[in-house]
């Protein structure tokens, strides 16, 4: 029974959920490739975005120590783990992309396009003409 | 909480852990700094034959001593990284490491005749990082560890994939689902990281084992497991999560495919293993009913459904492809049996999947070498014009089938007595029935190789020797160890007997 | 090379040292064809002096051990509890003998063949055979079940060459037939009861008196011994037995050697391990599990007989009767009394000497003439007078009529059927007989009495000397075996722990 109280707690939770599946969706049903990656970039935001919701902690500061390392002990800092957690996987996430549109440059060169379908369409015909001249091989028997 | 620094004086050997990973590591950069192409592949070869020798050490210690625990840059777990290794990883280690090693000089040749000259380098380098990858994702003790180890191996394999574009162009778009879809797979298991360390607190290992095994499960719990054996599950190409491998395996340069084959995937499901009985604990999936019922099908389906369509290809690097997608399957049923045996057959599969893989993709890139293709169509006759490989093929091929005095058989007769033990006699059918389709799509290969006569003006011209000694080191290695299983059998056993009771109990050296 | 000094009193080699001898030497034979390929008298010399040393080597076992049973020597483990181990029983032995002697006979004989006819690749071809007889020889000196099953496995794999040696469409087609019956029954069928028995017992080994006694009850035993039966995919019991036919295609010193006496005998002899060492003689007879056994093998019997009458192709039908044949073996291990087991273990050396003398002459028949289907063959008794002779002495021999040796092997049969209180197991006997009668004699007599073709009298002269010596040889074999028959018994005796 979802109360007010319980949607409105767990609001990164369903920022969360409503991101990546926004991402996932794009990764899938979009042709473009350069779009993919942008999905795949929006699915990994949110990831993030969850890591960092949990690390905080409520009425917690930036969990930076003062320069003159006077530490109050009253004071409640965030959990600064999830944080270098997520820098860590923002670096991945940064070379996967750059990674992918790399790839995606090259396919380009490749396949003068960079639509899903067109692609596919080239493909199978590579396909096809291979079975043409190599699929003799199979021969008819069992 | 502090976390303390040690003071204490370590000799060499003390750092083998990090060592295993941080040769291979340094010298990727080395490689592109000095920028020689006749240095790199020394360069490689040196790092991958250190990290080997080390593997082998760690092997050794840990069957005599029990675990290992080292504490990188002397911070303490649970708050620093713990590198941990017992029976099952330095049992992986030895497998990756060996492969990675072993197929370095076949590599010379091969990526001369596949890659263009100015990528050359750059190929060690990715070598070198993926093996890394590859050798950090199965030496460390912390999750997180883990992922960060597991992109840096992925993102060298989407690389080296692509460097198949020269002979083929269908590497890239390979190349590019494999991207889509491996960082995908990562990211569900990153998620389901962050779900553990929102239940427990913790990214250690042996913490969260320990956690779990004190408070039982939630819901959170449930969930994190089910991302991480997604996301692992991806990178493993369980059925039907495999989409990627076929077209990755077969564009990619041979060489790759060959390390790939016997290292990427064992790997990924060393991850499972680890997470699934280290961390998650057997009491924990028994009730998780969803790997008897959601694994053990998906399983079979794969050993029966990628052995069909393994029949059916015209081509020999393709066939192979879905031949591992299928053995893939037998190591999952291993397993879901949930049982000793039943992960002893695993794991031990694992291992003699992967040197037979290889030797099988090192053989398929001596036949491209000097034919200029994997077709059938292109391959036929090759058993007069290239008598050693072609043997070698053989060998490796009757290791897939499972014939006896092959490795491939002593994994065979594991599993099949793991199912018998439990009373699974459906299991024990399948098991041998899918092992006859492996015959079917062996013995075209052999036909292929034998009975038909070589294109026009054929010359006995065999692969050269850099690249016929790996090959035969590899096949030699499956008859090996189909017939002295003492190594891998009680490395797997003890590896199995660590998994299903937990590491908690022992005492690790150099806590 | 070992040199026995022939002296039959004193023990000049270690058995187990002659063992790894009968194995190692046509090992060495194989890979000395690959050596000597452009040598060809050296080569085939060579592999001459091979087949004599091994049967030396069975000779000097024989001399060692008689018909005791040795203890099992490990050549190495390969499981905690699962080696690769040998041992001599009066059964291997006796199967090691007639193997062996008879493979320096289908070398000559194969020699003449190869040339007369020829063939091509004759190097591939001798490397697989002495391969292949290296695989019997473990096969035959195995001590438990997991190295039989490894020599079974090698055996299969190193006679597909053979079979498949012409080339031709035919060849490789029924060369795969080959592969597929026997691998796919050996690993689907004959691998699980295998490790079934190892999960139940904990061991393999071949045993006096089975092993599986108070392991297993009821109907599992019956399942068990089904998946071995059927698994036992060489001993060619029906729907299993569609190799056999197939396998023709080989070159007739294959047919000869391997589908008449190694390959077949193998398949019988480890039905008969089987049945003696891993279940048990009287387990079977308690359980009753192989009641259904029989039933099988007897209608395979009279099956096999019938379609060998339908078959105009002298190979097929030869093959069909080997089939036939086969399944004697299987029904006197079936019928569970120690007559029958000793019945069955006795013929696989009558039927052994019977039938290589019916492909030899085949083959003779093909080298000298290019016919293969014996409608074409009328007439060709007169012209070729020992050839056929030869064939008439070894068809009287598995009709099983005195004074050839086939005669005691069914006598012992039908004295097995009898113990097991099986009246209708004898008629099946009798009846297959008969028809033995009508596909055999038949030859036998369209060869003799029958008008030949116009002109052929001039054209077609007897086969070489290497082609007709050999199977003149063993039908004076099939005639020698009549009179020592009863040694072969009394050898055999302790398989069925010495008892009647």
């Amino acid at each position: 029974m979802p109360t007010l109280e319980f949607i409105l707690g767990h609001m990164n939770y369903w920022l969360f959920t409503v991101l990546m599946m926004t991402g996932l969706y794009i990764v899938v049903a979009k042709g473009n490739l350069i779009k993919k990656i942008v999905g795949l970039n929006l699915f990994q935001s949110a990831v993030f975005m969850f890591y960092i919701s949990l690390g905080k902690v409520t009425g917690g500061t930036a969990p930076i120590f003062p320069l003159d390392m006077q530490i109050d002990p009253e004071t409640v800092y965030t959990n600064p783990l999830p944080h270098v957690l997520i820098l860590t996987a923002i670096v991945v996430g940064i070379a996967t992309t750059s990674l992918g549109l790399a790839l995606i440059v090259r396919i380009r060169e490749e396949y003068d396009t960079i639509e899903e379908d067109e692609i596919l369409a080239i493909e199978t015909e590579l396909v096809r003409k291979e079975n043409r001249t190599h699929g003799e091989s199979m021969g008819g028997r069992a | 909480m502090s976390a303390e620094a040690l003071h204490t004086a370590r000799t060499l050997s003390d750092h083998l852990p990090i060592l295993v990973v941080l040769v291979p590591f340094l010298a990727a950069p080395l490689t592109v700094l000095i920028g020689s192409r006749r240095l790199a592949w020394p360069i490689a070869f040196g790092a991958a034959l250190a990290s080997f020798i080390v593997s082998v050490l760690l092997l050794l210690r840990v069957l005599d001593s029990g675990v290992i625990s080292y504490a990188i840059g002397g911070w303490l777990p649970p708050l620093g990284i713990e590198y941990r290794i017992d029976a099952a990883n330095a049992f992986v280690l030895l497998l990756v490491s060996a492969i990675g090693t072993i197929v370095l000089p076949y590599t010379i040749q091969s990526i001369k005749n596949e890659i263009p000259p100015r990528h050359q380098t750059l190929f060690y380098t990715m070598y070198l990082l993926c093996f890394t990858g590859l050798l950090g994702v199965v030496v460390t003790g912390d999750a997180f560890n883990v992922f960060v180890f597991l992109e840096i191996s992925s993102l060298s394999t989407y690389v080296l994939v692509s460097m198949g574009a020269r002979t083929d162009k269908r590497a890239l778009t390979a190349a590019y689902d494999y991207l889509i879809m491996g960082t995908i797979g990562a990211t569900f298991f990153v998620i389901g990281i962050g779900f553990l360390y929102a239940a427990t607190g913790t990214l250690n290992m042996a913490d969260i084992a320990r956690y779990i095994q004190e408070h039982g499960t939630n819901r959170t719990l449930e969930t994190a497991f089910a991302f991480i054996v997604v996301g692992m599950g991806l990178k493993a190409a369980v059925y039907p999560l495999h989409l990627w491998l076929p077209n990755a395996y077969t564009y990619a340069p041979s060489a790759v495919t060959s390390f790939l084959a016997a290292t990427a995937t064992k790997v990924a499901i060393y991850v499972l293993l680890r997470f699934m009985f280290t961390i998650f604990q057997p009491d924990f999936l028994f009730e998780m009913h969803a790997v008897r019922w959601v694994m053990m099908p998906l399983a079979i389906l794969a050993m029966f459904a990628a052995s069909l369509i393994a029949v059916f290809q015209s081509d020999f690097k393709r066939m192979l492809a879905y031949s591992s997608i299928a053995q893939i399957g037998y190591i999952l049923l291993g397993i879901g049996m949930l049982s000793t045996t039943g992960l002893t057959a695993a794991i031990v599969h694992l291992f003699n999947h992967g040197i037979t893989k290889a030797a099988l993709f090192m053989g398929v890139g001596a036949l491209v070498l000097r034919s200029g293709g994997s077709f059938y169509a292109k391959i036929e006759g090759m058993g007069k014009a290239m008598p050693f490989t072609s043997f070698a093929i053989v060998i490796a091929g009757l290791s897939l089938i499972g014939v006896p005095g092959t490795a491939g058989f002593i994994s065979k007769w594991v599993l099949v007595q793991a199912a018998i033990e439990q009373g699974y006699w459906p299991l024990a059918l399948a098991i041998v029935g899918s092992s006859l389709l492996a015959i079917i799509y062996v013995w075209r290969v052999i036909e292929t190789l034998y009975m038909k006569q070589p294109a026009e003006g054929w010359t006995r011209q065999e692969a050269p020797l850099t690249m016929l000694v790996p090959l035969w080191i590899m096949a030699g290695a499956t008859v090996w160890f189909g017939i002295d299983t003492d190594l891998t059998m009680t490395a797997a056993r003890t590896a199995a007997d660590g998994l299903l009771h937990g590491f908690m109990g022992g005492a690790a050296s150099g806590y | 090379m070992v040199c026995c000094t022939g002296l039959w009193g004193a023990q000049p080699v270690d058995t187990n040292t002659a063992i790894l001898l009968t194995m190692l030497i046509p090992a060495a034979a194989s890979i000395g064809n690959l050596l000597l390929r452009n040598h060809a008298n050296l080569r085939d010399s060579m592999t001459l002096g091979a087949a004599a040393a091994t049967f030396a080597a069975v000779l000097v076992i024989l001399s060692n051990v008689g018909n005791s049973t040795t203890e099992a020597f490990s050549l190495l483990t390969v499981f905690p509890g699962l080696d690769i181990a040998f041992n001599v029983e009066p059964l291997g032995l006796m199967f090691a003998i007639i193997a062996s002697g008879l493979w320096i006979l289908t070398h000559i004989y194969g020699v003449g063949y190869m040339r007369g006819n020829n063939e091509d690749n004759h190097t591939r071809f001798f490397a697989s055979f002495s391969l292949a007889i290296g695989a019997v020889m473990g096969l035959a000196f195995s001590a438990n079940m997991f190295t039989l099953f490894l020599f079974y496995e090698m055996l299969t794999l190193s006679t597909y060459p053979l079979v498949a040696h012409k080339g031709t469409p035919e060849a490789i087609r029924g060369a795969r037939t080959y592969l597929g019956i026997l691998m796919g029954t050996s690993i689907g069928l004959l691998l699980v009861a295998v490790i079934w028995t190892y999960t139940i017992t904990g061991t393999l080994d071949f045993t006096q008196g089975g092993i599986l006694r108070g392991h297993i009850t009821g109907p599992m035993v019956a399942l068990l011994l089904g998946l071995y039966a059927f698994g036992i995919g060489k001993a060619a019991l029906m729907p299993f037995h569609r190799w056999l036919p197939a396998a023709m295609v080989a070159p007739t010193p294959v047919s000869a050697l391997l589908h008449a006496v190694a390959v077949v005998k193998a398949g019988v002899f480890t039905m008969l391990k089987v049945g003696i060492y891993i279940f048990g003689i009287d387990f079977l007879a308690e359980t009753g599990a192989s009641e259904w056994l029989m039933w099988v093998a007897a209608y395979t019997i009279i099956a096999a007989s019938i379609v060998a009458m339908t078959k105009d192709n002298l190979k097929a039908r030869l093959a069909y009767s080997t089939i036939s044949q086969l399944s004697y073996i299987t029904l006197g291990m079936a019928l569970a009394t120690s007559m029958g087991a000793l019945g069955g273990g006795m013929h696989i050396a009558m039927h052994a000497m019977g039938k290589i003398t019916l492909f030899m002459c085949a083959g003779s028949i093909y080298v000298a003439t290019h016919k293969t289907n014996i409608s074409q063959m009328n007439g060709l008794g007169r012209i070729m007078p020992i050839t056929y002779g030869a064939f008439l002495i070894g068809a009287l021999s598995i009709i099983g009529l005195p004074p050839l040796g086939g005669s005691w092997s069914k006598w012992l049969l039908i004295v097995g059927a009898a113990d097991a209180g099986q009246q209708v197991m004898i008629a099946v006997l009798m009846l297959s007989s008969m028809l033995n009668v009508a596909y055999l004699l038949s030859i036998v007599g369209k060869g003799f009495f029958w008008p030949a073709k116009a002109g052929e009298a001039t054209v077609i002269r007897e086969s070489p000397t290497l082609v007709w010596l050999p199977p003149a040889i063993t039908a004076f074999g099939c005639l020698l075996l009549f009179f020592y028959a009863t040694d072969i018994r009394d050898f055999l005796m302790p398989i069925v722990g010495g008892m009647r």
